[in-house]
């Protein structure tokens, strides 16, 4: 009858097989829509993820060392660490041959500075003695071995050498173990000393603070949400505005003014003690603190819970709640049991919406968290600005991103990010 | 089974208004007594207020003035889970987070009744619509006809006495919708519960009803059983609305007990019943049903009125034949005939006679 009823692939009208005039038909179509999103893409990978791929690698790269000191690298190559002597002349005499260099050129610091991280005092170690290395020639002033311990006697330390063999390797799992409060030992990974671990406390302090924004923003919001979503046009729409208002607002004015509230010549302090509620030395310290972070990030978060809850609720005809009345349930049963479950798909794409946002969140607790109410985030700045350990910033940032993703999937898994509706 | 006796009034509105807006009525002074057991259908067009009326029986609305009783009790101020209305809504409201099951024991375990007796009448409220397998789905892995029967359950379930139906057969195609409607008729019959039933389909509402109250504009045209309603509608809305119907106008010449002589607008004279004329000289709107007007002039009383057609068109409809004819200046003159043997087959450009029975042609409201 037709070619569809005979055996073999199903032909065109012009022979060629159908599958094939068909790709061809829609490969057209493919090329224009990539053409047409070509700009954007480039734009992304040129902006975001080549910067953001490069960040995240430096959390494992570790160059500085076998670029610095790549003689004295290959020399300690067969340094037995563990037999607790000193290594032998060549390795000296590649030490200087490879600081004479990096003196010249400059990099002996920053590998002082790398190295610091691991052990204090490397940093000065490696100044102090560029100063003197720089004026030896390789040839004459060998051998290097007494010279060099006579300079600085942090040489003669088999620490100094072990932390130099340790940090030798090119990839480095150094910072995240940092991140964990963790440190790459000669000896393999150790807990840190007990007066450096902080970040696991600081991860711990972040998770626990972001969910209780997160679920008060669902307290706050739901309500809202629910006015919104059954308030008569003009005054929802009202309501609407006044939602996004804050969205016209600086972050930093909103955040700002929360400063003004509740420091502690604050307006609610001068009102409670005006009302004598609260005696004028005992003004309550509700700035500078987990307290005051808390409270401006649900303030600046709880537009992006409302919206989910409230496109989601907006969906939900009335007749369901009228036939609940209708079957005899009270007002509570037929919110409890009809209305509330058909609102948790807004309840869940709001919360991971505020969850992922106040878990990297920086500046509002930057301003108003003082040391106890600061996040993760705030820690990776530092060491962006201040303390410049980059390695360290990229490990944590790759751990918050990853740890982001793995709720992203187990939401995903759970409720399905199908059901998640944004507007 | 129908009654007007306000003692035996199962549901009752009395001087019933209703505005939204404080501006306009949507309701005006709504009278309607039904007996038990009825089944009452609202029907009329969009926006006439129907809805209205069913959700102020079921304590959704209030009523901007007046009672509304049931069973004597005026309810104006009793909450809507307490009245024991059942309700079918238009698109069936089923909650799609419970399963089908679920929907159907929830009424009976906001009553707080014991697990045991809640299966049995979930399951037999199953039954009754044949639905027994189909406990363990969602609404939303039902068809629409299944939906509708699940619905149907749902509001039957907790034995309610009255039962509203808000367009319950809107959604569906008409085959499944007119199975549906016998199904619904066979069951609430068998129950001999009370229904409320809205519609806008006109032959839904004749063939499921006791009586049908005709809504339009806020006011009820008229409440009456179909066949009433069909061959003795009281207003030209009604006329129009309910079935085919053919309008001529005229002004009345001779008016006595039970017959009127209408000169039609082209100078010629009919006989009607009198219905909302009273004096010679009022104008009014005739009605007449295509399927009584006759072609065979033999058949009609001695003495009876003829009038002047003209054939535009005809069209073959297998058991019926539909003439177009231009009468007294309407082209849209429409007979009825039976695909009968012998029966003529008009050409157009055919000039003829036409008449029927006096009582079969009311004159109207112009
Ligand atoms: N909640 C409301 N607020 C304001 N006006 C309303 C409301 N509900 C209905 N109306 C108005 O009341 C009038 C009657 O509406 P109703 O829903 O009772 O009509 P209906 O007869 O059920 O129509 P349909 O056949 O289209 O369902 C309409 O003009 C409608 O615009
Ligand atoms: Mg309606």
């Amino acid at each position: 009858m037709s070619a569809a009823t005979r055996a073999g692939p199903v032909l065109a009208a012009d022979g060629t097989p159908l599958k094939r005039s068909l790709a061809r038909a829609l490969r057209m179509q493919k090329i224009r829509a990539l053409l047409l999103v070509a700009p954007l893409l480039v734009f992304v990978l040129i902006t975001f993820v080549t910067p953001i791929g490069q960040m995240l690698f430096r959390s494992v790269e570790n160059d500085l060392v076998a670029d610095t000191l790549p003689l004295t690298v290959a020399a300690l190559a067969d340094w037995d660490a563990s037999a607790g002597e000193l290594p032998e002349e060549p390795v000296f005499n590649a030490l200087a041959r490879d600081m004479i260099v990096a003196v010249r050129e400059k990099n002996h610091t920053k590998l002082g500075t790398r190295l610091n991280y691991e052990r204090t005092g490397m940093s000065s170690l490696f100044r102090k003695s560029g100063r003197q290395i720089s004026r030896w020639d390789p040839e004459e002033d060998a051998p290097f071995r007494e010279r060099l311990i006579d300079v600085h006697e942090g040489w003669g330390e088999i620490d100094t050498w072990k932390t130099i063999q340790t940090h030798s390797r090119r990839l480095t799992p150094g910072y995240f173990l940092n991140a964990v409060d963790m440190q790459l030992t000669p000896d393999g990974p150790m807990a840190q000393p007990e007066s450096k671990r902080i970040l696991i406390k600081l991860f711990g302090r972040t998770v626990w603070m972001s969910l209780v924004i997160t679920v008060t923003c669902i307290i706050l919001a739901y309500p809202v949400a629910y006015l919104l979503a059954n308030l008569p046009l003009r005054k929802s729409n009202l309501l609407l505005i006044m939602v996004l208002l804050p969205f016209w607002t600086s972050l930093l004015v909103r955040t700002s003014a929360w400063k003004v509230l509740l420091q502690q010549q604050g307006v609610i302090n001068d009102t409670l003690v005006w009302l004598g509620l609260v005696a004028d030395e005992a003004r309550l310290v509700m700035i500078n603190n987990q307290f005051g972070t808390i409270v401006a990030m649900t303030h600046i978060l709880l537009p992006f819970m409302i919206l989910p809850i409230y496109s989601v609720m907006r969906t939900i005809p009335p007749a369901y709640v009228r036939a609940a009345k209708s079957l005899g349930a009270t007002d509570w049963t037929a919110f409890w049991r009809v209305y509330f479950p058909q609102s948790v798909p807004g309840i869940g794409a709001g919360s991971i919406l505020v969850f992922i946002l106040a878990i990297g969140y920086y500046i509002t607790p930057e301003i108003v968290g003082g040391t106890k109410g600061v996040f993760i985030s705030n820690r990776i700045a530092y060491h962006i600005s201040f303390s410049l350990n980059w390695g360290l910033a990229a490990a944590l940032g790759t751990i918050l991103l990853v740890a982001v993703l793995i709720l992203y999937w187990c939401y995903d898994r759970i409720v399905g990010i199908d059901n998640v509706k944004l507007g | 089974m129908v009654s007007s006796d306000i003692d035996s009034a199962f549901v009752e509105f009395d001087h019933v208004q209703k505005s939204y807006d404080g501006e306009t009525l949507v309701v005006k002074n709504l009278n309607l007594s039904m007996a038990k057991g009825e089944f009452l259908t609202m029907l009329g067009p969009s926006g006439s207020g129907k809805t209205t009326c069913l959700m102020m029986l079921a304590g959704f609305e209030t009523a901007t003035h007046g009672d509304i009783r049931l069973g004597g009790v005026s309810i104006n101020n009793i909450s809507p889970h307490k009245r024991g209305i059942g309700m079918v809504f238009q698109n069936y409201a089923l909650f799609p987070h419970m399963t089908v099951a679920e929907n159907l024991s929830f009424p009976l375990d906001v009553r707080r009744m014991p697990k045991a007796e809640r299966e049995e009448k979930v399951m037999r409220a199953l039954d009754m619509v044949q639905m027994g397998e189909f406990g363990g789905r969602r609404p939303a892995q039902l068809s629409g006809g299944q939906q509708q029967r699940i619905a149907l359950a749902r509001a039957l379930v907790f034995e309610a006495e009255l039962v509203l139906m808000d367009e319950p057969l809107g959604a569906l195609d008409k085959q499944l919708r007119e199975h549906m409607q016998f199904e619904i008729k066979h069951i609430v019959d068998g129950l001999g519960i009370t229904v409320v039933y809205v519609t806008h389909d006109q032959t839904e509402a004749l063939t499921m009803s006791d009586r049908v109250a005709v809504f339009n504009d806020g006011v009820i045209q008229q409440i009456a059983a179909p066949d009433e309603l069909y061959e003795r509608p009281r207003n030209s809305f009604v006329a129009q609305f309910i079935g085919e119907n053919n309008t001529l106008t005229g002004s009345v010449t001779k008016i006595e007990e039970g017959a009127a002589e209408v000169t039609l607008d082209d100078g010629e004279v009919i006989d009607t019943v009198p219905v909302n004329v009273s004096a010679v000289g009022d104008r009014t709107r005739v009605s007449i049903r295509p399927e009584r007007v006759e072609f065979d002039l033999s058949r009609l009383p001695p003495g009876a009125h003829t009038v002047n057609a003209e054939v535009m068109e005809f069209i073959y409809m297998g058991d019926t034949f539909r003439t177009r004819l231009r009468v007294a200046g309407n082209d849209e003159f429409i007979a009825k005939t039976r695909n009968a043997p012998g029966q003529n087959r008009l050409r157009p450009g055919a000039k003829l006679k036409i008449g029927w029975h006096p009582q079969d042609c009311r004159a109207l409201d112009a």
